[in-house]
């Protein structure tokens, strides 16, 4: 190798050595402008202007908050308040549509935990979110006050909260003293017949509810929130009131008092002798809101007539 | 070798021997201690009398429902696999259960809510969605030249079954939350009737077919070694396959409206009796409806006892006993 080489190799060499320094230089100001750039987007408003609730029973709690005006969309499956009916739709628990959502540019969106694909995607688009699950009762008044904090209006929250826990004392401590009858609490079965019958099982919000209104959940001892009961658990079980929850489309077409008759079938079951069996209707049996302290009187006032006029 | 007089009569005694064990013991097992004597003591008005009402409204009726679906899939399983002379095909292999499915999703979902002879609309419906399925395969299998094409048969089927799969999954996308949970339900299959009603209606569908099918043993033999042969040997081979689709389709509609899916009772229950009573299908037949109801009874009784809160859906078990037991077969082989 001559001289000349050489120079040309080392200024080769220098080249390839200054390209790759401006090369990581670039790099790490890309890494640091963008984390920076994070950090900044990462800032969010303390008090978000347009929330998107994903969930029914969350729009509920906002509105109780007073703050319904700052929704600016809701699920498919919201209808309450009667106000939510002018506000976008973006899919559901299931299917959330993250194309509507980014087009509502929302400041919040509330999600379920469970919704984890949706949490991703918002997190790489960078849309501010807040997301809680629920387990029994107690957990809705945690969460509106977890929600009321995150959107600015604690205060509110607070006062939902307790005149929530307030008003749920009260039923619990009036049937406190009263005989608790074997509840049976139905949420699901096929209509006019008793196959495929879900009944709450001894966890969950329903099961809260049903003990608070003084009833005693004959599935308490099956730790799930969703019991089968094939037509063999149903007459063991030995319920001395039947409660059927309807609510959506099982209720707009249902014929009530034809379908308790289905019951008829279980001569030996007291409920059925004694004709304790009532249907309740209403979907705020089956959001998990702010509404759970009414579904919960109603439930009482099916448990003990007399007691809860 | 005995003559088949006599192998007949052993195989049906013997096979109905045991139908009649899990028949009577059946009832006798569930996750309620009931005590028989209560069950039977006249002294006692039946509505004040729990044990009883155990007895007869929640298990009898699955025990009679688990020996009338048991006993048609596999005597459906059994024609299937001779008609298109392959070992693979059960009674979800034509698109009759898939068919049937798609019936009941839409009768679900549509809230068809009618009740006629103590049935409600699902069963109806999904009988309804059998007898289409079998009316569209049976037209595309017929059209081509005289006689049935098992190669068309059996593709079109296939081809059904994926087209009804993806209706199936697109009357969910559409269906409410709860409806779309009841048809996942519906989906697994159960034998918790809930009353006679839906098996008295099922009943003479399933008599029906079982008259027809009693006709077919002679041809399915030679059928299930090729349709040439057993035209030469004076089968009247269209109108016996004709005859054989009809009912086994008729089977399964039956069975699969009543009790939903229930998988590989078609396909393990025939190999099994193949094993025991040899290929002849004058033994084959009526052995394997006699043990795909004992079967689907044993099944459904370790549904209702095993899982400590609550049941599991029969078709877990029969796929579970029956998976593992037919992949254990085709490695003996």
């Amino acid at each position: 190798m001559t001289v000349a080489h050489r120079a040309i190799a080392a200024k080769r060499r220098a080249a390839a050595l200054i390209a790759s320094t401006v090369a990581v230089a670039v790099l790490l100001a890309a890494i640091v402008s963008a984390s920076a750039r994070t950090t900044v987007i990462g800032q969010q408003p303390s008090r978000p202007e347009r929330i998107v609730s994903l969930i029914p029973a969350v729009t509920e709690m906002i509105y109780a908050m007073g703050d319904g005006a700052r929704v600016a969309a809701v699920s498919n499956y919201d209808h309450f308040p009667a106000d939510v009916a002018r506000l976008p739709r973006v899919g559901g628990l299931l299917d959330p549509s993250v194309e509507r959502i980014l087009a509502i540019k929302p400041d919040l969106v509330i999600v379920y935990a469970t919704q984890k694909e949706l949490i991703e995607r918002q997190d790489r688009a960078r849309i501010p979110y807040f997301s809680y699950q629920h387990k029994a009762l107690p957990d809705i008044m945690t969460t509106i006050r977890a929600i009321g904090a995150r959107i600015g209006s604690s205060a509110q929250a607070e006062s939902v909260a307790s005149a929530m826990q307030r008003s749920l004392g009260e039923i619990r401590a009036k049937a406190a003293g009263l005989p608790r009858p074997a509840t049976l609490l139905v949420f699901e079965r096929d209509p006019s017949s008793l196959r495929n019958v879900f009944a709450s099982g001894g966890y969950g919000f329903l099961h809260d509810m049903l003990e608070i209104a003084g009833g005693r959940n004959v599935f308490a001892d099956v730790k799930k929130q969703a019991v089968q009961a094939s037509t063999e658990m149903l007459i063991a079980s030995k319920p001395d009131v039947i409660i059927e929850l309807l609510y959506g489309d099982s209720l707009k077409n249902a014929d009530i008092a034809k379908e308790l008759r289905a019951w008829d079938a279980l001569a030996s079951v007291p409920a059925v002798r004694t004709h304790r069996i009532l249907a309740l209707t209403g979907d705020e049996f089956v959001v998990p809101g702010p509404r759970v302290v009414d579904a919960t009187r109603k439930l009482a006032r099916a448990i003990h007539p007399d007691a809860f006029q | 070798m005995p003559p088949i007089r006599t192998r007949l009569l052993i195989t049906l005694t013997g096979f109905g021997l045991v139908l009649a064990a899990t028949i009577l013991t059946g009832p006798l097992i569930g996750s309620t201690h009931i005590s028989l004597s209560r069950v039977f003591d006249r002294t006692l008005a039946f509505a004040d009398n729990a044990d009883a009402q155990i007895f007869f409204i929640a298990r009898l009726p699955r025990v009679l429902a688990g020996a009338l679906v048991g006993a048609s899939l596999a005597a459906a399983g059994v024609v299937f696999q001779a008609l298109l002379r392959n070992p693979l095909a059960t009674p979800d292999t034509l698109g009759v259960s898939s068919g049937a499915a798609l019936g009941a999703m839409l009768a679900i979902t549509l809230h068809i809510n009618v009740t006629a002879f103590g049935v409600s609309s699902v069963p109806v419906a999904s009988f309804a969605g059998s007898i289409g399925a079998l009316g569209i395969v049976y037209a595309l299998a017929s059209a081509r030249r005289r006689g049935l094409s098992t190669i068309v048969l059996l593709l079109g089927g296939v081809t059904m079954t994926a087209f009804f799969q993806a209706l199936i999954l697109f009357t969910q996308y559409l269906a409410d939350f709860a409806d779309t949970f009841r048809t996942v339900r519906w989906l697994m299959g159960t034998l918790d009737v809930g009353s006679y009603g839906p098996i008295l209606a099922a009943l003479p569908i399933v008599l029906v077919a079982f008259a027809l099918l009693s006709t077919l043993p002679r041809s399915l033999d030679l059928i299930s070694l090729g349709a040439d042969a057993a035209a030469a040997r004076g089968v009247d081979v269209v109108a016996a396959e004709r005859f054989a689709l009809a009912s086994a389709s008729l089977a399964t509609g039956a069975a699969v409206s009543l009790a939903g899916p229930v998988g590989f009772i078609g396909l393990v229950v025939p190999h099994l009796v193949r094993l025991i009573v040899g290929s002849d299908h004058r033994l084959v037949l009526p052995a394997s409806a006699l043990f795909g109801a004992s079967f689907l009874i044993v099944c459904d009784a370790v549904a209702r006892t095993v899982w400590p809160s609550g049941e599991l859906p029969v078709g877990i078990i029969t796929a579970l006993i029956g998976g593992p037991f037919f992949l254990w077969l085709l490695v003996r082989k």
